[in-house]
């Protein structure tokens, strides 16, 4: 960029703000349209105006049906986990001030895996009194993850420290990850495979309760993350800057680790472990539309939505009728687009 | 009135600060003048209230530093620590409207007002034309001057700001500045003090604390070994004192301050 002689002048507030509800807009418009349409895409060929067609009754209309209880909550549920892991990740590479942070960074789905593999490899029934056992289980596993990190990272009285947190999350995850091959390696076979296609990643979901009972946690986590974005871009400068710009630094501190390991949570409880959307949705935002965290937030809720489901309906059309992972569809359909966006900025 | 009573400050077994006792008048522009290690960015980080005195106590007007809230205190207090690194890429616009922290709420868009005080703090430290740069990619000089400009945003507000309550602590702002850097942010200072700020900068370069300070603090080893106008304080014993290095200050005529010219080391300075 070369530097212009005539005085750049500051923009009206008018435009900042047109800006800001254009990049939402964007954003929004494209995760609304991908929700819309990933619900068509399948076996059974069906078409949006006769899924809204209001002249059919409910009970006569296969394609409303189709729609609305074979296919939507799986989309739904692509949308939450995707935004809810672009979002951590955003948090937590401002918290930790690294580009290269992910929400998987300090354990939170080495604990989530580790509690969903016990329980698949005891073999204890998938669901008890009509709970699901293995959500349950994952999530009560990074709930240990997040609590030992926190702990470790209290420590030391200064303050939380993000070098603690981060080398205690990823010694964490070295740990977690040998007890999950132990596992494995004493399981039998159909066991080992079905705990390995769950570690893969897998949104398929086919009714509204697993998302109803995820809810409320992802709730309380985007409820904090809100309060944090103008918090977020003065931590990403440093504890200190922020402290004398008026952060109250440990308290954002708190509430953006305990958050973020919430949604990590809730997600991972979801969808298994979905790797790669929670690292490059956020700097694809970036590059897109700038690190101010009023943006970027929102904004990568809504690209992580939009992205994780438009994997999700690759994953199950690419092959079909073979369903595959979809975490291995997030990182060979996102990395080359995100070196694509890399090498366009340049 | 920013006042340090008795502070000591310690870091695990390490005494950094001992015993400090001064005072910033309003309007007052204070240098902090020390040789490396002797305890001036532990001074300014405890009158800044981001290190709680192991002893002793910090208050500003009649009220303990630590009874007000980080929100509250940034309304009154900025800090430009000596070097700003960015974890991501903000340009320059953004980093000086972050300066509005305290006035906004978590998602609310800087309105009119905050864009003038931004405009202004751009205008005053001569960044205008760096508006939409990004920071990464600034000098050091322009970086100074950047987050100098964020601190003046951060202090702006509609009350009246020539009652002088407003303080601006500088760690070492031409630390890493060549020659017309130095210069340019010196008379920045200045004119900044003129507008009514009150102004504390540590530094270990004589020359600058000659031309800048009104009232000097000779920090030594965590103790303070004088303090008092500049004209006062600092003489070639002074300087002998604190850098262990033999001096002729004399009085510049065109610069119309003192002038520190160094001689020769007389001993190790580091021990007392």
């Amino acid at each position: 960029m070369t530097i212009g002689l005539a005085a750049t002048s500051v923009p009206q507030t008018e435009s900042l703000r047109r800006r800001f509800l254009l990049t939402q807009a964007i954003f929004g418009g494209a995760a609304l349209l991908v929700c819309l349409i990933a619900p068509l895409v399948g076996p059974t060929p069906i078409r949006l105006t006769r899924v809204f067609d209001g002249s059919i009754p409910f009970a006569d209309n296969i394609d409303a049906q189709i729609f609305f209880i074979a296919r939507l909550p799986r989309a739904v549920t692509g949308a939450l986990v995707g935004a809810a892991l672009a979002t951590a990740g955003v948090v937590l590479q401002a918290l930790l001030r690294n580009p290269l942070a992910t929400p998987f960074t300090l354990g939170v789905s080495s604990g989530a895996s580790l509690g969903a593999m016990i329980v698949i490899v005891l073999g204890i029934p998938l669901s008890l009194l009509g709970v699901p056992v293995v959500p349950l289980a994952s999530f009560s596993g990074s709930l240990v993850a997040v609590g030992v990190v926190y702990v470790l990272s209290r420590v030391r009285r200064q303050g939380l420290s993000t070098h603690v947190l981060l080398l205690a999350g990823v010694t964490l995850n070295s740990l977690f990850s040998a007890i999950i091959l132990f596992v494995q390696y004493s399981a039998n076979m159909a066991e080992s495979f079905q705990a390995i296609r769950w570690l893969m990643g897998n949104l398929d979901v086919s009714s509204y309760a697993p998302i109803l009972s995820a809810l409320p946690l992802l709730g309380a986590a985007f409820v904090s993350f809100a309060m944090l974005p103008r918090s977020l871009n003065l931590l990403a400068l440093g504890a200190e800057h922020a402290a004398m710009r008026g952060v109250d630094v440990l308290r954002a501190q708190r509430l953006a680790f305990v958050s973020a390991s919430l949604a990590t949570g809730a997600a991972v409880s979801l969808g298994g472990p979905i790797g790669f959307v929670g690292i490059i949705v956020p700097h694809m935002v970036r590059l897109l539309a700038g690190s101010d965290h009023r943006t970027l937030l929102p904004a990568s809720a809504f690209l992580g939505a939009a992205f994780l489901v438009t994997c999700d309906v690759v994953a199950r059309t690419l092959m079909a009728p073979v369903e595959l992972p979809v975490g291995i569809i997030t990182a060979m359909l996102g990395g080359p687009f995100f070196l694509w966006l890399l090498i366009r900025h340049r | 009135m920013l006042r340090a009573d008795a502070v000591s400050f310690k870091y695990g077994a390490d005494t950094v600060l001992r015993d400090v006792s001064l005072s910033v008048p309003p309007g007052g522009l204070v240098g902090v003048l020390g040789p490396n290690g002797s305890g001036k960015t532990t001074l300014l980080r405890v009158l800044a209230g981001l290190l709680p005195p192991s002893s002793g106590r910090v208050t500003l007007g009649n009220d303990d530093l630590g009874s007000f809230s980080r929100r509250v205190l940034a309304k009154r207090m900025a800090m430009v620590p000596q070097e700003t690194h960015m974890a991501f890429d903000y340009d320059v616009l953004e980093i000086v409207l972050m300066g509005r922290y305290p006035h906004l709420r978590a998602f609310q868009i800087e309105g009119t007002d905050d864009l003038r005080y931004a405009q202004h703090a751009l205008a005053a430290t001569g960044t205008s034309q760096l508006c939409t740069r990004g920071f990464e990619t600034l000098s050091g000089g322009e970086k100074q001057r950047v987050v100098i400009a964020s601190a003046l945003t951060q202090l702006s507000s509609d009350v009246d700001t020539t009652d002088q309550s407003q303080i601006l602590l500088l760690d070492e702002p031409t630390a890493s500045l060549d020659l017309g850097y130095q210069l340019e942010v010196s008379q920045l200072i200045r004119s900044l003090n003129q507008r009514g700020i009150t102004i504390v900068v540590s530094t270990h370069d004589l020359n600058f604390a000659a031309r800048v300070c009104h009232d000097l603090v000779l920090l030594r080893s965590g103790r303070i070994l004088a303090t008092g106008p500049t004209e006062d304080v600092l003489d070639a014993d002074a300087v002998t004192q604190l850098f262990g290095v033999k001096a002729h200050v004399g009085y510049d005529q065109a610069a119309g301050h003192r002038l520190v010219v160094p001689i020769d080391r007389t001993h190790p300075s580091s021990e007392p």
